[in-house]
Formats: C-alpha cells, structure tokens, sequence
C-alpha cells in the first residue's frame, strides 16, 4: 500500500466522524509513510510517535488511529501525533499546542 | 560561547522527534541521537531504562540540553535551555 492509498482510505473513515488529516501534508504522508513501515516491521499499523513492544496484543490501545485520539482531539484538537486533527485545529481556529502522552505508563509494556 | 552538550531520545517514525532534529538543525546546534525503536535486546533495554530516569514515561521525544530535560518537540523550552531566549 502506497502513503497515498493510505491517505485516501483512512480519510474516506475518518472524515465523516469529525477527524481530519493534518492540512500539512508533508507530516501527514511522512506519518502514513511511517505507518506502512510500522506494519512491515512489525505487522500492524502501531503509532509512529511511540515505541512499539512488538506485541499487538500490548498495542493493541495505540493501533492508529489509537484509543486517545478521541480524547485528545476533543481536547486538543490534535492526536499525539498531529496525524488526526479537528477541523478547527486545521483551520487555525484553536491553538496549536504540544498535546502530552495520555497513555497511562502501566500500559506501555516495557 | 559554547553550547550545552544536546542528546536527543527519538524514534525513527516520530514526527515530533523528526521536527526536533531539524529545529536543532537549522539553529546549527550540534547533538547526539539515539532512534530508540531501531535498537534491539538488551542494548534497547539499557537505553529505555536512561531515558526512564530523565522521563519516566518514556516518551519521545526526550531531550536532554546540560542539566535540563525537555520532554516533546517544545520549541519555546528547548530555546531557553540552549540561553537562545
């Protein structure tokens, strides 16, 4: 799967719940191009801003879009990784501020 | 005048981190990185436990500037850590 056909696809699902991929598109496909690289290393599409156990049980909670891009988004207006952003957040109507890891650490497996 | 010594805990895959490398960069700062998702076994293991005792959260990235330890891609602290502000 090409960056691209991820793009296409997770915004046909995304888009419609409210979630938008970051207007940057150069972080946005370098993300997707991380993504894909995720899944070829470790065979699942894990978040590429935390380090993955390599478990997909373990990660199952930061499969992209993970189980905190609703909070955060709501919150933030912008996943832990600036991937999935809310439209207001894209359109500069909100702050564009560093969002911190909601993870709770006893769930990183390492 | 010299700069502090910058190490940076990174991933590979992280754009935050990614952004850090090339802010430090562009300000001609010179660091060390480590990609933390490209080690394997014990060396990762070591590695995680470092950046345990600058952030116990293990997040990335961790940057550590002198004595101060900046945890994300915060422009603003990472600029008064290096006397840039």
């Amino acid at each position: 799967m090409t960056p691209q056909e991820l793009y296409d696809r997770m915004k046909k699902v995304q888009e419609p719940k409210g979630y938008y991929f970051n207007k940057d598109k150069e972080r946005a496909f370098e993300l997707l191009e991380a993504l894909i690289a995720n899944r070829e290393n470790y065979g699942y599409m894990g978040c590429p801003c935390r380090l993955l156990s390599g478990d997909r049980e373990l990660d199952r909670d930061i499969f992209c879009p993970c189980v905190y891009s609703v909070p955060d988004i709501e919150e933030f207006g912008s996943c832990y990784c600036s991937l999935y952003v809310s439209k207001e957040w894209n359109e500069g109507k909100i702050p564009q501020e560093y969002v911190p890891e909601r993870r709770p650490p006893e769930k990183m497996p390492y | 005048m010299s700069q502090p010594n910058v190490k940076i805990y990174s991933l590979s895959t992280c754009s935050h981190c990614k952004a850090t490398k090339k802010f430090l960069g562009e300000c001609t700062i010179k660091y060390e990185f480590v990609d933390v998702d490209k080690l394997e076994g014990d060396e990762r293991k070591a590695i995680i436990e470092d950046v345990k005792k600058f952030n116990p959260r293990c997040s990335f990235p961790t940057i550590i500037i002198g004595e101060t330890v900046v945890v994300g891609y915060k422009e603003k602290e990472i600029k008064e850590a290096l006397g840039m502000e």
